[in-house]
């Protein structure tokens, strides 16, 4: 593939994230209308297509396994091997299951409307880190990874 | 088995590596980490001739001087300072150093380099385990606990709901935080809980707050602006919404990022937050009683006068 057409699928995905994110964030609107079970089950699979994305961006295919119960960690496990610096959204992935589990596990709990507002900034969190790293593949590089980030580069 | 009272005392009285930030742009976490030490009948000195950790300009292009400069920072404090803690409030010093601990201990080739260039430069090298670097969390937890401010403090800062932010290079890459994730007792990689702990017993009411540990875009922030602003807007967004009154912190990258990128956020994309945010040896020193101006919080660029003033904090 060319530079040029290299370029515009990146684009093309990055704009595809885009979307996801609107979409994430559409979800405050359906917080009065909608189950609350059904809500962190929407917001989980936005949040593994969001993975999707940067795993096809990998040239790979998304693993349809499960970690823990749970496809995102999968995901996330495939997206970050090979690559730690991907491990800068680990935590963020975790804390989505840790809330799909809360809310799915008591939906009738006084505190399920919070819940259900920071799990849609969490799932953000993760399309803006995604969609940073696809514009700048070294975010997290220096970080997350410890590792520098002009490491190929020559002075001889 | 360990003495309790020998690890409390081991801690007493530890090195201190600064760092370049705080000299500058976090001086307010200087300023308070010496205010807090002193009420706490701390002892804290500066390690002799420091000098760089390497940060992020060396080890971008070089990370084996960065290993080297780290280790300089460690043979200073053992060999001429005759310590054997280091504590280092800025993540990414305590992440360098502890970096340099694990490249010395598990590569040939980091340890060559850091003799022939200490040789080179005429001073002893640092040999892997002859100190322990420490986080000033770490210090203060282990040094006088939680029990020990709970007695301090009174429960100062009750009403006050913290957001605790740690940022990543407090935990992440976890393979050089070996001694985290052992358990009660140890901190967590996955979910940081040292600072939650000691703000508790300062009396603070920790929100649950999940973007803890979550990517500010950080090293981007110059070179991929809107990023790091639309990632730093989401954190704050987030703390407001957990019912936040303040965010801690712990790093003077991350400090410094959100402060610089809620202005940004409010001049950019339009999207103002009214959080602030405060170090966390700053609430602990307002918890201890010591007075804002001289834990440098005026120093901040974030305002935090009326929430000092609306909270009763001095």
């Amino acid at each position: 593939m060319g530079e040029g057409s290299a370029q515009a699928v990146k684009d093309q995905m990055i704009a595809h994230l885009a979307q996801i994110e609107v979409r994430i964030e559409e979800m405050e609107s359906c917080l009065a209308q909608e189950a609350p079970s059904q809500i962190a089950a929407d917001l989980l699979s936005l949040s593994e297509e969001v993975l999707q994305v940067w795993i096809l961006a990998r040239g790979q295919t998304p693993t349809s396994d499960a970690r823990e119960g749970f496809r995102l960690l999968a995901l996330h496990r495939q997206g970050a091997r090979g690559d730690p610096s991907f491990n800068a959204c680990r935590e963020t992935c975790r804390e989505l299951a840790y809330h799909y589990n809360l809310i799915h596990g008591e939906p009738e709990h006084p505190h399920t409307l919070g819940r259900l507002r920071l799990m849609i900034m969490v799932a953000k969190h993760l399309c803006l880190f995604v969609s940073g790293k696809m514009r700048v593949a070294s975010l997290g590089q220096f970080c997350c990874a410890s590792k520098p980030l002009r490491e190929n580069m020559s002075f001889e | 088995m360990v003495d309790v009272t020998d690890k409390i005392m081991k801690y007493r009285d530890v090195a201190y590596y600064s760092g370049c930030a705080l000299e500058g742009s976090a001086n307010g976490y200087d300023v308070s980490t010496r205010a807090v030490a002193k009420s706490l009948g701390l002892r804290i000195k500066d390690v002799t001739d420091w000098n760089c950790c390497g940060a992020m300009e060396v080890k971008n292009i070089d990370p084996g001087l960065q290993t080297y400069l780290s280790s300089r920072v460690l043979s200073n404090a053992v060999n001429i300072d005759h310590a054997n803690v280091v504590m280092a409030p800025c993540n990414g010093c305590y992440h360098n150093l502890k970096k340099a601990e694990y490249d010395l201990t598990n590569d040939p080739k980091s340890k060559e380099t850091v003799d022939r260039l200490s040789a080179k430069a005429g001073h002893e090298a640092y040999q892997a385990g002859q100190a322990e670097t420490i986080h000033a969390l770490d210090w203060i937890k282990a040094a006088i606990g939680e029990e020990g401010l709970r007695k301090r403090t009174k429960g100062r800062l009750a009403g006050l709901k913290v957001a605790n932010y740690y940022g990543c290079m407090y935990v992440r890459p976890r393979h050089i935080f070996p001694e985290k994730d052992k358990g009660p007792g140890s901190e967590s990689t996955s979910r940081p809980h040292f600072m939650d702990d000691l703000l508790a017993a300062a009396g603070a009411e920790n929100v649950e707050f999940p973007l803890k540990t979550a990517c500010c875009g950080g090293a981007h922030t110059l070179s991929d602006s809107d990023t790091s602003t639309k990632l730093v807007l989401n954190i704050l967004q987030a703390a407001e919404a957990s019912g936040a009154d303040v965010i801690a912190t712990e790093c003077p990258t991350c400090h410094s990022g959100l402060e610089m990128h809620q202005v940004r956020a409010e001049k950019r994309f339009g999207k103002k937050t009214r959080i602030t945010m405060l170090y966390f040896t700053q609430l602990l020193g307002l918890a201890l009683g010591i007075g804002p101006r001289r834990l440098g919080i005026h120093t901040n660029i974030s305002d935090s006068t009326d929430l000092i003033i609306d909270k009763r904090l001095t």
